[in-house]
């Protein structure tokens, strides 16, 4: 008998309440989608576990895909056998096979109390077991080189060594929309993973201001939201014409607002976009204290323009632990590639780290942006990027 | 004609050769220039090596383009020597290396480094247990190959990088030439920290190949310049040369699996040639099922070449790249040859296409050449 099975097992999912099975479904969904390209699985959502029925495929890269999947709190692989005594010690004495090493131990759950026999009664007598049909294996129940797993569940029992740390979090759709604000730079992305994380369906916007952003600057966008895609489906992108309000905003605010002034447009634009979208909340990638536009008086003079709720994923972590996640999810070397972009450009020397908000209040009333913010809303293109990477559609590929 | 001199070059790929074209008149643009054109071209760059990441499982910024052999080779040990010279000035390689290797070892000892030569055995391997002894607190360096060129011998790579797992400061290299495509290596490996690969060898163009660098290696550069290759290997990417390149490593990674179709081509060659009182097989038994190199004794192999060819069979002399001096070879020395059979070899060296008929009509004309020089040249 061989692994035939991927067991999954959930996370904090398994402790929602009555709308479980909404949140199961969506997982499976995600799951089902990652892996469309392997025609043979099957892939079924009980209460307490999913379990892929694997039909001859080679479970190590399905396991792979499915690490980037959140609401997954481990996998392993596993074989289903019948719920008796007899079948379960066949198993565990296969399982064992499968393994290198002196040393072993058998841990037993038993979540269906139905079972006539203990977790512990169980633990011994397929300890017992192995230990009378193989040669050279010892027990050490503290570190042992093999451990195998079984859980006697309602439906059957599955027998399972090893075991693969999945990403956690809640299965992506399962919590609502956000729209993220994504430059191109470092955090955005990675704030933009943290927020899918926690079940977010994620929808982006990215202002370009053609011809002072380069046209690289929007190709990095797409490529970060081709990245994110392995990570909870389809990315929508809205692309904003950001070139006239950026050039009335330069034109008519004194330089060192002029930044703050931009960041205010820019949450009024997307918070347009976001209730024509029924999205209920923006995300950024802010990060207390980093730069001009992210300290307190800024947050503060910036945020006062939506009562929309902002999701800052990163707003107490170091520079540090967000590039470490950006190298983890192959965002970071996109992000730095050098080219100008909304945020980078019109830079001003001395941008206010302390900006005043009825200073603000006071420039902003001689200058409307209102019919400008409406345009670059019409205006925006909307492309929606698909994770195929299982498909390799790619103009490239017949010349690799 | 029947090519035999498969590890001296190969023929390109038809495909190859299409995507280098392709390449080289639709995406000329500067791979670093910020316009949308110079964009595309980086994007291809970057799918090519992503492309060669998924095949060698490992990451796409730990391939570095090169023109081939010879400079991965330079690369990978001068900018290890160099950029690890604060921490030692030891050396270590075989004594049955490609002169790529050999020659940069020799010149590096000009420049104040200690380099010590690993002797082989007779079938040539080197031995682990003079490999450990020889490591010391200054050893910054490793280098082996992992099929030889010659006679095909396999060294144990992955136990030497286990071994290399005591000895953080000392940076293993590996010139994979001969093996790319046919036996593979894992990559992966924590301490297969440098892996060079050549594309003419495995039927792409010359002038391409690559230098696998782990992220946590840093070399001094050969060259300086506008930062290319993460700075390792500046000068604007021959993008055409390296696409196509990363076509090729496709291509034969596809292929890897018919290598195991060359043993009983290679047992053939080694049953037959038995035969003949006067020849003597050099490659050893559990060799590489790719090189076969045998000598004839008290025959020119120049001359056992040349008839050859009038047969319509294209084999050689040792290595191409040593072959033009007359001396023995350095690699049959090192295994303790006597000098007549270390001056009269011939390497066969065969393709993962080869076929059983090719290898017999090698054979044919080899019996052939036999029959009617051997009694004038045999003496």
């Amino acid at each position: 008998m061989n692994y035939d099975h991927i067991l999954i097992r959930y996370g904090e999912l398994a402790l929602k309440g009555k709308n479980q099975k909404f949140f199961i479904r969506t997982l499976r969904s995600n799951v089902q989608q990652a892996l469309s390209d392997y025609k043979g699985l099957s892939i079924k959502g009980q209460r307490d576990h999913m379990y892929i029925l694997l039909n001859g495929e080679d479970p190590y890269p399905i396991i792979e895909r499915c690490k980037d999947i959140f609401g997954i709190q481990s996998f392993s692989m596993a074989m289903k056998v019948n719920n008796d005594e007899e079948s379960i010690k066949d198993g565990t004495l296969e399982a064992i096979k499968k393994e290198e090493g002196q040393t072993f131990k058998v841990t037993c759950k038993r979540p269906n109390k139905e079972f006539p026999k203990s977790s512990q009664e169980m633990n011994r007598l397929l300890g017992g077991h192995i230990l009378r049909n193989t040669e050279g294996w010892e027990v050490d129940v503290h570190q042992p080189d093999a451990a195998i797993r079984v859980e006697i569940r309602h439906d059957a029992t599955y027998i399972t060594s090893g075991r693969t740390e999945g990403k956690g979090g809640l299965p992506v759709g399962s919590t609502g929309k956000s729209l993220l604000m994504m430059s191109g730079g470092i955090d955005s992305p990675v704030a933009g993973y943290l927020t899918m994380k926690r079940g977010v369906k994620l929808e982006a916007i990215h202002f370009h201001s053609p011809p002072f952003t380069s046209e690289r600057a929007k190709q990095k966008v797409e490529d970060l939201a081709q990245t994110l895609t392995k990570f909870g489906g389809d990315v929508t992108v809205h692309y904003v014409p950001f070139t006239e309000l950026q050039q009335k905003i330069f034109k008519n605010v004194p330089e060192y607002y002029g930044m703050t002034v931009m960041r205010r447009v820019m949450m009024r634009v997307s918070e347009q976009l976001a209730k024509q979208h029924n999205i209920l909340s923006l995300a950024t990638g802010e990060s207390l204290g980093q730069v001009a536009s992210q300290t307190m008086e800024s947050m503060n003079a910036i945020n006062e323009v939506t009562n929309y709720p902002i999701i800052r994923p990163l707003v107490a972590m170091d520079k540090n632990e967000i590039i470490n996640i950006a190298k983890e999810i192959d965002t970071y070397d996109i992000s730095i590639r050098p080219y100008e972009d909304c945020c980078t450009i019109f830079v001003p020397k001395q941008p206010k780290t302390r900006p005043k908000r009825e200073k603000i209040l006071e420039l902003e009333a001689s200058v409307d942006f209102t019919q400008e913010i409406n345009e670059a809303v019409d205006q925006v293109e909307t492309v929606v990027y698909k994770n195929n990477a299982n498909q390799k559609q790619d103009s490239f590929d017949d010349l690799l | 004609m029947i090519y035999l001199d498969n590890s001296a070059t190969t023929k390109p790929y038809d495909e190859v050769v299409d995507t280098f074209q392709k390449v080289a008149t639709t995406y000329f643009a500067n791979p670093s220039s910020i316009h949308a054109l110079g964009g595309e071209v980086e994007a291809l760059l970057t799918k090519s090596k992503e492309q060669i990441a998924s095949l060698l499982e490992i990451k796409p910024h730990e391939v570095i383009y090169t023109s081939g052999g010879t400079e991965s080779n330079n690369l990978a040990i001068k900018g290890t020597a160099h950029g690890y010279q604060n921490r030692g000035n030891h050396l270590i390689t075989s004594k049955v290396e490609h002169p790529s290797v050999l020659e940069t070892f020799r010149y590096l000892e000009t420049q104040g480094y200690s380099v010590t030569y690993l002797s082989v055995d007779e079938s040539g391997h080197i031995s682990l247990e003079e490999l450990k002894e020889s490591i010391t607190d200054q050893t910054i360096l490793v280098s082996l190959m992992h099929v030889n060129n010659e006679i095909g011998t396999i060294q144990p790579i992955e136990q030497v990088a286990d071994l290399l797992a005591d000895y953080p400061k000392t940076v293993f290299h590996v010139d994979h030439v001969q093996g790319f495509g046919k036996l593979s290596l894992p990559y992966h490996h924590p301490h297969l920290d440098l892996v060079t690969i050549s594309g003419h060898k495995i039927h792409g163009l010359k002038g391409s190949g690559c230098l696998i660098k782990k992220d946590h290696i840093h070399l001094t550069p050969l060259q300086h310049g506008g930062g290319q290759e993460h700075g390792v290997r500046p000068g604007t990417e021959n993008i055409a040369s390296a696409v196509s390149f990363a076509k090729a490593m496709r291509i034969a990674k596809e292929n890897e699996k018919s290598y195991q179709k060359l043993e009983p081509l290679r047992e053939t060659l080694v049953d037959d040639l038995s035969k003949y009182d006067n020849v003597k097989i050099n490659s050893p038994r559990n060799g590489a099922s790719h090189i076969l190199n045998f000598s004839v004794q008290n025959f020119k192999p120049e001359v056992l070449i040349h008839a050859l060819k009038e047969e319509g069979v294209i084999v050689s002399t040792k290595s191409a790249c040593s072959s033009k001096d007359n001396e023995v070879s350095h690699v049959l020395e090192a295994c303790g040859l006597s000098d007549v059979s270390a001056s009269s070899a011939i390497r066969v060296s065969l393709t993962t296409e080869q076929t059983i008929e090719e290898v017999q009509s090698f054979l044919q004309a080899f019996q052939n050449v036999m029959n009617k020089y051997e009694k004038i040249m045999g003496s």
